[in-house]
């Protein structure tokens, strides 16, 4: 009996079968690490082949040593339920621990220990890990492209009041909280337009940014004494009209040419660039693309058949081609499409590709929100009385994009990684940039620090991204 | 009929500025075309294309017709997504299931390698694969002979080539094989519902399909070699290799950048699909005495499947459409030899970027039939 036990740890042999194990794991372990770390081999005096398994053989019998049921210890046994169940698991814990440990050393030495951090030329990049110099020398064009140096706090600045006026929601009053939503999709939009393309273009249109603002904070003044029954229309028309009236008629073109007043600089949109040009352009192609993405997904639920048909055609368009090819299509196709002295800024041309393109997609997802409603829903609203828009704007679209809030965040995630696409159109933003800055004769072979650091920018946005929208989803989130 | 103005006018007006907006874009474009002394039409397809394709698997140069280099670069296309698509699902399916794991470090690991590959844009992964890792590789004089018959260079993957003698015979032999297949399925289906009888119809089929290509070989006189690439010196510095078959770096890192980002996203269908097949159903089946291996066959996978694959469609889809970035590292596909070459030399922007559209779209719209198509098929119908 004693024979066959030998062989079939359990736990009345416990003590025995523990420390064996503990200790093959251990030594196993510990060859795979001396191995990585000093680049020394215990088991070097065994033939290769013998010594290269050792300690996947070691380890896998202190694993199955140790592979007690009930052993009463709290340790083992959550060490065996997680990764320990089986011999199959065994094996496979066993190499994942020897990849992590085996990968470790290279990772570390090239990011920090044989790294250059110091200097500003290539001379000092002589190691063998990466080179940060590189990283360094280069950071302003990375992160603002080919705008001139000393115009770049115009784009700090413009990020920065975005920022602020768009965490207004965090502190409204609850006097305020209702006209959030009025806030976030006229005004916010209105003001963000303004910053990004007014006033971090410079030059003439400087004016039109002052008057933008101007307009804006006077609507909020008087908006304050119109009764809430109007306040919607008045917001939807009057700034703009403000903002019209205060460039056509108030302000004279002729103060400017007089040279009265003095704007900024002029920085043409070719300029642009870097990092920055990621966040504007994805921040308006989010803005853009959610408003038509529903109300094609409403057009494609609607009962008009030609509406219906009209956008089936649309969504399915957009969604079945790819977007390298949009961008070509706004590159090479769409000015043909306009009358000959009109021309249209080859950044806009992307956003507006960009927008519909995504906006396609938006389109499905709130479409599934909507058929995952209950028909009683609308059943319900419409037995109140409620026409269409009252509806959908109170009782359905609400619910709707609680349900799809995570498909909605899948689809701007997505098109933040679209964004390096827009090198087919010329506009180079940091990928585009790293691509440039490779091909620099000063600062040859230097194309895996640059991927590196845009990857981890990247997996940091989409990252920070994907958390937020579980954050949302968990906070929306209604039990039915 | 009743005509009521409320619901024709929405109608109409939607229509009206449609044709209006299309409208007004005919307009430009002839205008324009007028203007520049362009004229529309694709009779350009059957000209000489006069350029040249890096890699092609027809047999193509400057003397063809565009229409031929539009076949090339859409068949170029297509290897890649399949190949792209073939590695996906495998390491898709591996990882989503190493996802359910009860192990904790697999569980953590696959994990890890979803959030970290799909966070990261599609172009950025293939930038580094092609521009970072592969130029890390060996000039062809310095590369190590993988299994003593493959090469990885800095020029491309080196594999042999099948050289075969009568592949007509083995060819019929695998159709045969599989007709065979077909029908014993279909009997041992038949035999089970009728009379409970079962059949080992994996090991027949197993049999089946090695037998008869053996057979083929041993009686048909088919015969299979290999050509090992080798070495070559072309100049004191220069090297390439000769023979077998050649898989360009652009090829390798574009399968790979594409096959590795997508998996992430079948990875996450097919957990949610396995996590979708409610415990109950688990449980029944074990209640009436069905072993684990049958519970998975005959109750947890076709549910789960009918979750999984609608999505997964969608992301073969999505890597098609994402092998159009090939354009960014020069792999001569669809969109870098006729949206691109193509278009340079003969500037006809409108005719070659709506062929390329339609091409796209034919292809997904095509397969999204089909999807609904399976979907009907196989949706649950409800009393």
């Amino acid at each position: 009996m004693s024979k066959i036990n030998f062989l079939k740890p359990d736990k009345s042999n416990l003590n025995t079968f523990l420390y064996l194990g503990s200790f093959l794991f251990f030594i196993s372990v510990l060859d795979v690490l001396v191995n990585s770390f000093f680049s020394f081999n215990i088991t070097g005096f065994l033939p290769g082949f013998l010594s290269f398994l050792l300690p996947l053989i070691l380890g896998f019998i202190g694993l199955y040593f140790i592979r007690i049921e009930l052993s009463g210890i709290k340790q083992l046994d959550l060490l065996n339920k997680n990764i320990n169940t089986n011999n199959f698991n065994a094996i496979l814990s066993l190499l994942i621990i020897f990849i992590i440990l085996k990968s470790i050393p290279p990772i570390l030495s090239w990011f920090f220990v044989d790294a250059s951090f110091a200097g500003d030329s290539k001379d000092v990049c002589t190691g063998t890990g990466a080179c940060w110099t590189y990283i360094k020398v280069w950071m302003r064009r990375f992160m603002y492209g080919m705008y001139p140096n000393g115009e770049q706090w115009r784009i700090n600045l413009s990020f920065i009041a975005l920022a602020l006026l768009g965490s207004v929601g965090y502190f409204a009053t609850d006097k305020f909280k209702k006209y959030l939503t009025l806030y976030y999709v006229v005004i916010y939009p209105f003001i963000a337009f303004l910053f990004i393309f007014f006033f971090i273009s410079g030059g003439p249109v400087f004016f039109d940014f002052s008057y933008g603002i101007i307009a804006a904070i006077l609507s909020i003044i008087i908006g304050f004494f119109i009764p809430s029954k109007f306040k919607f229309y008045y917001f939807l028309i009057v700034p703009f009209a403000l903002y019209i009236l205060l460039k056509y008629f108030i302000f004279f073109e002729e103060y400017i040419e007089l040279g009265k007043l003095d704007g900024l600089n002029w920085v043409e949109t070719g300029a642009w660039g870097g990092l920055s040009l990621t966040f504007i352009i994805s921040f308006f192609c989010l803005i853009f693309c959610f408003p038509i993405g529903m109300a094609f997904a409403l057009g494609r639920r609607s009962g008009f058949p030609l509406i219906r048909y009209i956008s089936i055609g649309f969504i399915e368009f957009w969604r079945g081609v790819p977007l390298i090819t949009v961008l070509f299509m706004s590159a090479v196709m769409f000015p043909m499409f306009l009358p000959a002295d009109f021309f249209i800024d080859k950044l806009v041309r992307c956003i507006i590709a960009i927008s519909l393109f995504e906006a396609a997609y938006v389109a499905e997802v709130i479409r599934g929100g909507l058929q995952a409603l209950p028909r009683g829903q609308y059943e319900a609203a419409k037995s109140l009385g409620m026409g269409y828009w009252r509806m959908h704007i109170f009782v359905i679209l609400p619910q709707a994009l609680k349900l799809v809030i995570p498909g909605i965040a899948n689809t701007f995630l997505a098109l933040v990684k679209d964004t390096p696409l827009i090198f087919v159109v010329g506009l180079l933003e940091i990928v585009g940039m790293l691509n440039l800055a490779k091909t620099n004769p000063e600062w040859l072979g230097f194309a895996m620090e640059g991927y590196v650091f845009a990857a981890i920018i990247f997996w940091i946005i989409c990252y920070a991204m994907s958390k937020y929208s579980y954050n949302l989803e968990e906070k929306y989130k209604t039990d039915r | 009929m009743n005509f009521k103005l409320k619901d024709i006018g929405p109608q109409l007006m939607t229509v009206l500025a449609v044709v209006l907006v299309f409208g007004f874009f005919t307009y430009n474009a002839q205008v324009n075309m007028e203007n520049r002394g362009i004229d529309f039409g694709y009779g350009f397809l059957s000209q000489e294309s006069s350029f040249d394709v890096q890699f092609s698997l027809i047999e193509y140069d400057g003397s063809h017709s565009y229409f031929r280099a539009y076949l090339v670069g859409l068949l170029n296309t297509i290897l890649v997504s399949v190949i792209g698509i073939i590695l996906a699902t495998i390491l898709g399916v591996i990882v989503g299931i190493a996802r359910l794991s009860p192990n904790y470090l697999i569980n953590k690991f696959a994990a890890f390698y979803v959030e970290f590959f799909r966070n990261i844009p599609l172009l950025l992964q293939i930038f580094f694969w092609y521009f970072a890792a592969l130029r890390a590789l060996p000039l062809p004089q310095d590369a190590d002979a993988m299994f003593g018959i493959a090469f990885l260079t800095i020029k491309g993957l080196y594999v042999p080539a099948f050289i075969w003698q009568n592949f007509n015979i083995f060819f019929y032999s695998i159709i045969a094989a599989i007709i065979a297949i077909t029908v014993i399925r279909i009997q041992a289906k038949k035999l089970q519902e009728t009379q409970g009888k079962q059949t080992p119809v994996l090991l027949i089929s197993i049999g089946l399909i090695l037998i008869l290509p053996l057979l083929s070989f041993l009686i048909g006189g088919v015969r299979l070699s290999f050509e090992v690439p080798v070495l070559k010196q072309l100049a004191t510095t220069s090297f390439i290799y000769e023979g077998g078959v050649s898989l360009p770096p652009e090829l390798i890192a574009l399968a790979l950048s594409l096959s590795l980002y997508t998996a992430t996203f079948i990875a996450e269908c097919v957990r949610a699909g396995i996590q979708g097949v409610g415990k109950g159903q688990k449980e029944a089946a074990a209640s009436i005495g069905l072993t684990p291996n049958q519970v998975l066959k005959l109750v947890v996978m076709p549910q789960a499947l009918r979750i999984i694959i609608p999505p997964t469609t969608n992301q073969y889809l999505n890597l098609t459409k994402n092998s159009s970035l090939a354009a960014a590292i020069a792999y001569p596909d669809l969109v870098l030899v006729f949206a691109g070459t193509a278009l340079m030399q003969t500037g006809k922007a409108i005719e070659i970027v709506s062929i390329t559209m339609f091409t796209y779209l034919s292809l997904s719209i095509s397969i999204s039939i089909l999807m609904n198509w399976y979907n009907k098929k196989i949706a649950i119908t409800e009393k």
